[in-house]
């Protein structure tokens, strides 16, 4: 998608990504010659679209991420997971991730346990022999 | 009013050049693979899953280094057929069979969903399946193998998804039953598979020797000029894989 200033007859720059809620993407454009902004809004679908091609607007300021898309999209299912739960599985090399989170969920889901927290987390990987995760 | 094409000052989101970036990855990550083959019907049923599963158990007992892409991500059964396990992708089965499938990241029992607006998900959907498939294809460190197969779903939209991911089409080993309604079935697939210039390896035909009743696999075998590498009774033996394995 280009944006032409049709008054100076020019190609409009990108300037600005912006996600300002409830799934809207902002991309902001401006003429060079006459400076007129305008701001290109996605709906949260269109945004899910982009979001689903695994591409930044405005161009990738870091390297993809082993399964970014993934894991960032895939809803896993499962027990829930506390705050302290989930950030330490955040803390989890993205690669293994996902892995290791359906470890701990199938852990949980044999024995009725309804939240995973971080003690429950010790307890799974002292008895599967997760060390490190 | 100027064209699309005629703007041609540079793209900062630089879209084309990520997508590139994609699909080099996948390239590279797939480097170090011998051989690619998709195990596809066009028939849901017909035992795909079961017979990708086997026949990498087979190649692997004879010393190759095998992987498997369960493409199927709606429905994943390759982690249960090859009981793969690990906390690294990826999981490692029976007979030293590498895989990755979406079964080894859902819960148990849980569909695949993903996060987003729900309303017309449908537009968007599909894309997300085929950046999971990329995913699987790219970001997995498999290493050296011998053979990678992939086991696709029924249809024939992960085959064309495949095609882009892969950059060429990948050879292609036909599943179907004796029926009748499988041969037509299928033979939409080989047909698209023909079309975008992919190799006919072969046909298998599974649930050989019950009640199923037809000849599915000559009728398509003569049609399509490629051979039948394989029938499969209900209770085959490790060495009806083996010999299947010796075919390929």
């Amino acid at each position: 998608m280009k944006f032409l200033c049709v008054e100076c007859d020019q190609q409009m720059a990108f300037t600005e990504r912006a996600l300002p809620g409830d799934g809207t993407l902002a991309a902001t454009f401006k003429c060079p010659k006459c400076g007129r902004v305008v701001a290109m809004l996605a709906n949260p679908m269109e945004t899910q679209l982009v979001s689903s091609l695994g591409v930044e607007i405005g161009g990738r300021t870091v390297p993809a991420e082993a399964f970014e898309t993934v894991g960032a999209n895939v809803v896993t299912g499962g027990p829930a997971w506390s705050a302290d739960a989930q950030e330490r599985l955040g803390r989890v090399p993205s690669f293994v991730r996902g892995m290791v989170k359906k470890i701990y969920a199938d852990y949980a889901k044999e024995r009725g346990i309804r939240e995973i927290t971080p003690a429950i987390m010790d307890t799974a990987r002292a008895e599967l022999g997760l060390e490190g995760m | 009013m100027r064209t699309y094409h005629q703007l041609t000052d540079p793209d900062r989101s630089g879209l084309a050049a990520q997508i590139g970036a994609q699909r080099r990855r996948v390239a590279e990550r797939l480097a170090g693979v011998g051989r690619i083959l998709a195990v596809m019907s066009g028939k849901g049923g017909v035992g795909k899953s079961y017979v990708t599963a086997h026949l990498g158990r087979a190649v692997a007992r004879a010393g190759k280094a095998v992987g498997v892409v369960d493409a199927d991500l709606n429905g994943p059964t390759i982690p249960a057929l090859l009981q793969a396990s690990g906390t690294t992708p990826p999981a490692v089965g029976l007979d030293g069979v590498k895989c990755i499938s979406m079964g080894l990241l859902l819960a148990d029992g849980a569909p695949l969903a993903f996060k987003g607006p729900s309303a017309e998900s449908f537009v968007w959907r599909g894309a997300m399946e085929a950046a999971a498939l990329r995913e699987f294809l790219g970001d997995v460190e498999w290493g050296t193998l011998d053979v990678l197969l992939l086991d696709l779903p029924p249809g024939m939209q992960r085959y064309l998804e495949l095609c882009d991911l892969l950059g060429a089409p990948p050879a292609v080993l036909t599943v179907t039953i004796p029926t009748p309604e499988s041969r037509d079935a299928v033979r939409r697939a080989m047909r698209a598979a023909v079309d975008r210039g992919s190799e006919l390896l072969g046909i298998v035909e599974n649930m050989v020797g019950g009640e199923l009743q037809g000849s599915a696999a000559a009728d398509l075998s003569r049609e399509f000029g490629t051979p039948v590498l394989a029938r499969i009774p209900w209770h085959p033996t490790p060495d009806t894989w083996n010999q299947l394995a010796t075919r390929l």
